[in-house]
């Protein structure tokens, strides 16, 4: 996509942006393998760390790194706090759904959002119905993918309500960013990120079943084989709280606990990064190895908190999330501050003749697809590709949607030929507590590597930057 | 079992010097951390100023600068032959007195601190960019880590081990009670309603100083809290960086030495009764009593301890 997008970094007539400037001046008076070095260095801090993942059906490349870009993406203040309201808006429309979806329904009899949509929906978990977790809070993390196509407007791609993963790598970028470039800090004063660990350690707290002063906080993580174990370990780490499988937890009485070598120990709050499909053999997938059995029984009889809760796949179902401002107006009577991509439902008729007949130009999604996996980006696939996905699409409207192909915003970017514009998009971490919303100055910056591509995942390729949100007092 | 007090010096003075070179080069990274933040999250403008504090050198810094810049504090703190103190003095005397008492240390001893005054070298007779400062401080800390851990893997533990243990453990204590000592006012019950989440980072920056942040959360299981930070740093007994921790090491080799000596005497006293003050501490006393004045209290003990264990053994 080479037509008009967002420039980060120049205006229209490409000036640099004033939040841009010192980084320009220093990137000028950089020698030029200066930045080569400082990507070696880079890359060897964190396989030294250990921050790698698995990229799942490739034997070989099992432990990767993703690649990191050593040029930040700057947010100004100005523009921080308004993607940061916007973000927490959206934060109390997602548990505002999901607490009415399982409970009193009535976004669906106001005719808000179509009945079938909801409960004939796969994400749907009817377990859930009468089950109210504490403070009414079902997406304590979210992960927001936010795009910048203009100076005004942050879009919302995706909610991901579910296990959003990303966070170490926002917070291991800050921590190589400062050893690699501390004079870029020293002419910056950057919003420091690293109250993370603290500020989701305070948001589990608060959604404790009431029965303890001191709740006992662990993570489940589905082993060492997942893609994202670094930083179920890291976050593990960070927090100070075990680390446990399936394995480690047993259920009695609607009590969870965790074994010990001092005897069993009660669990309070679980922060789960295993799916809901494979929580509990005994209410989902019989099969599962990397649950613990009870453990829905126990969520129900309110002895333990989930976080995120079960059945948060419904808020960031892709069609649901097409109807997200008229859900946000419904529950919080605002305008919405971020934007909504524009998405065609293919399960509406004339909705699928647009989508195919401009299929060319749109992205097309499955409404339960993540990870860059099951999208085709229109402008960038042969004939032959496009043909067979609306094929694709024509056998199963009802799975997909499609949107017009934004053009993300580019950030200078480090590449072999040296410095060049490649597309970004950004994912911050909303944490939702039952107290208060809280959100680190920052996110996950996602960029594509590939000249003109718009993927950036990193199953994809795709690789990260730092982001700096900067203080208002830019020296 | 006896040794020269020429040796037994050298070995509490080497401990020491490596010490304190990893704790100059944890207080310039926690300057330069602290420095970068905006001022809404608490960031200052006299983080650099507070770092020479720390070091305890404002007076001899002034006759040699003018003001606190980045530039000059690095300098002066990492890499001055004008500073007795700085970072590479501090490597320059251990390796002069570890070369003096070659045939005490180890032969693992000995080239871990003469490898890093040789790398040492290679850092420039006078200050480095800001810019390999990060660099910089990784080589001091591993520096220190070597040194350590082949101290404590291959030495023979009778009176040269626990000489060098003192070194190292009253060096530490002093080090950890200065970062209490200049930083000790955000750390206090009042200040911290009145400055509100603002010292957060500062809170943190104190546990980064001694490599304590992750620890605190295993610890305590919560966000940081002043009053326990202070608790973590002073009380803590499993904490290596605690005075607590270091006065216990200090009296364990002070007994040893004591026991195998047949004989004690001051140091032994001044010891058990700094140990003892601390075990029957808690944080809500020392925090009733005054925090700064705990803290300077400490650091006098702690000086007289090294004053005694020289004038008993060393002399």
């Amino acid at each position: 996509m080479s037509g008009r997008c967002f420039d980060e970094m120049h205006n229209d007539d490409f000036l640099c942006r004033p939040a841009y400037r010192r980084l320009r001046d220093w990137l000028r008076s950089a020698p030029a393998e200066l930045l080569t070095r400082r990507r070696q260095e880079a890359e060897l801090l964190f396989r030294r760390i250990g921050i790698t993942f698995a990229v799942y059906g490739e034997q070989e490349a099992e432990e990767r790194l993703i690649p990191f870009d050593v040029i930040p993406r700057i947010l100004s203040a100005a523009e921080w706090s308004r993607l940061s309201a916007g973000l927490e808006q959206r934060a109390h429309a997602l548990n505002a759904f999901l607490k009415d979806i399982y409970g009193a329904r009535d976004i669906v009899r106001a005719g808000v959002v179509p009945e079938d949509l909801v409960f004939r929906n796969p994400s749907f978990r009817p377990e859930m119905c009468g089950t109210r977790p504490v403070g009414d809070i079902y997406v304590h993390i979210a992960g927001v993918d936010i795009v910048r196509v203009d100076e005004d407007d942050f879009y919302v791609l995706e909610d991901n309500a579910r296990t959003p993963s990303g966070v170490s790598y926002m917070l291991e970028n800050r921590e190589a960013m400062m050893r690699l470039f501390p004079e870029l800090f020293a002419a910056y004063r950057v919003a420091p990120i690293e109250g993370y660990a603290d500020a989701l350690l305070a948001t589990l707290h608060s959604v404790a079943p009431s029965r303890s002063e001191a709740p006992c906080v662990a993570l489940l993580t589905p082993g060492p084989f997942n893609s994202a174990y670094y930083e179920h370990s890291f976050l593990a780490d960070k927090l100070g709280i075990e680390l446990v499988e399936g394995r480690d937890l047993m259920v009695r009485d609607d009590i969870v606990y965790m074994r010990t070598t001092l005897g069993p120990k009660r669990v309070d709050v679980l922060y789960r990064r295993v799916d809901d499909d494979f929580l509990d053999p005994l209410a989902f997938r019989p099969d599962s190895m990397l649950g613990a059995p009870g453990l829905m029984s126990a969520y129900r009889a309110g002895n333990i908190t989930l976080a995120n809760a079960v059945g948060t796949g419904i808020a960031d179902d892709k069609a649901v999330y097409s109807y997200m401002p008229d859900i946000l107006r419904f529950y919080l009577a605002e305008e919405p501050i971020l934007k909504n991509v524009p998405t065609f439902r293919c399960r509406e008729p004339d909705a699928l003749a647009y989508t195919i007949d401009h299929i060319h130009e749109l992205v097309v999604k499955e409404v339960h697809g993540s990870g860059g996996y099951g999208m085709l980006v229109g402008p960038h696939a042969d004939r032959a590709t496009r043909q067979n996905f609306a094929e694709r699409v024509r056998r199963d409207p009802e799975n997909f949607i499609s949107q017009p192909t934004l053009a993300l915003s580019t950030c200078p970017t480090f590449v072999d030929g040296g410095l060049a514009q490649r597309h970004v998009d950004l994912r911050p971490f909303v944490l939702s507590g039952a107290d208060k919303v809280r959100i680190v100055p920052g996110g996950l910056t996602r960029v594509a590597i590939a000249e003109g591509s718009l993927v950036v995942n990193s199953s994809q390729g795709g690789g990260t930057k730092d982001t700096w949100v900067l203080g208002d007092d830019l020296p | 079992m006896t040794l020269l007090s020429r040796t037994a010096d050298n070995l509490f003075w080497i401990a020491r010097y490596v010490e304190r070179a990893e704790s100059l080069a944890r207080i310039l990274d926690t300057a330069s951390r602290l420095s970068s933040l905006p001022i809404a999250y608490g960031g200052q403008s006299t983080e650099w100023e507070s770092a020479i504090a720390t070091a305890g050198c404002e007076a001899r810094f002034l006759e040699a600068h003018s003001a606190f810049t980045p530039e000059a504090v690095v300098d002066f703190l990492g890499f001055s032959p004008e500073n007795p103190s700085s970072i590479r003095r501090c490597l320059e005397t251990a390796r002069a007195a570890a070369r003096a008492e070659r045939t005490a240390l180890t032969l693992e001893m000995w080239e871990a601190i003469n490898g890093s005054w040789l790398a040492m070298q290679s850092w420039g007779s006078h200050g480095t960019r800001l810019s390999e400062l990060p660099q910089f401080i990784t080589f001091v800390k591993e520096a220190s880590l070597r040194f350590d851990g082949s101290a404590y893997r291959t030495m023979l533990r009778n009176d040269s081990f626990w000489f060098e243990r003192l070194g190292m453990f009253i060096e530490r204590a002093d080090n950890t009670a200065r970062i209490l000592d200049v930083k000790y006012h955000v750390l206090l019950p009042d200040h911290a309603l009145v400055g509100g989440g603002l010292d957060y980072y500062q809170w943190a920056a104190i546990l980064r100083s001694v490599s304590a942040l992750t620890s605190y959360r295993w610890v305590y299981r919560s966000g940081v809290k002043p009053w326990l930070v202070a608790d973590l740093l002073i009380l803590k007994e499993t904490m290596p960086r605690s005075l607590a921790h270091c006065c216990a090491g200090v009296t364990r080799y002070l007994d040893n030495l004591a026991s195998v000596y047949g004989r004690q005497g001051a140091s032994q006293r001044l010891g058990r009764s700094l140990n003892a003050r601390l075990s029957n501490s808690n944080i809500d006393a020392i925090f009733q009593s005054g925090l700064h004045e705990f803290v300077k209290d400490f650091i006098v003990a702690n000086n007289s301890i090294g004053a005694a264990i020289a004038e008993q053994y060393l002399v």
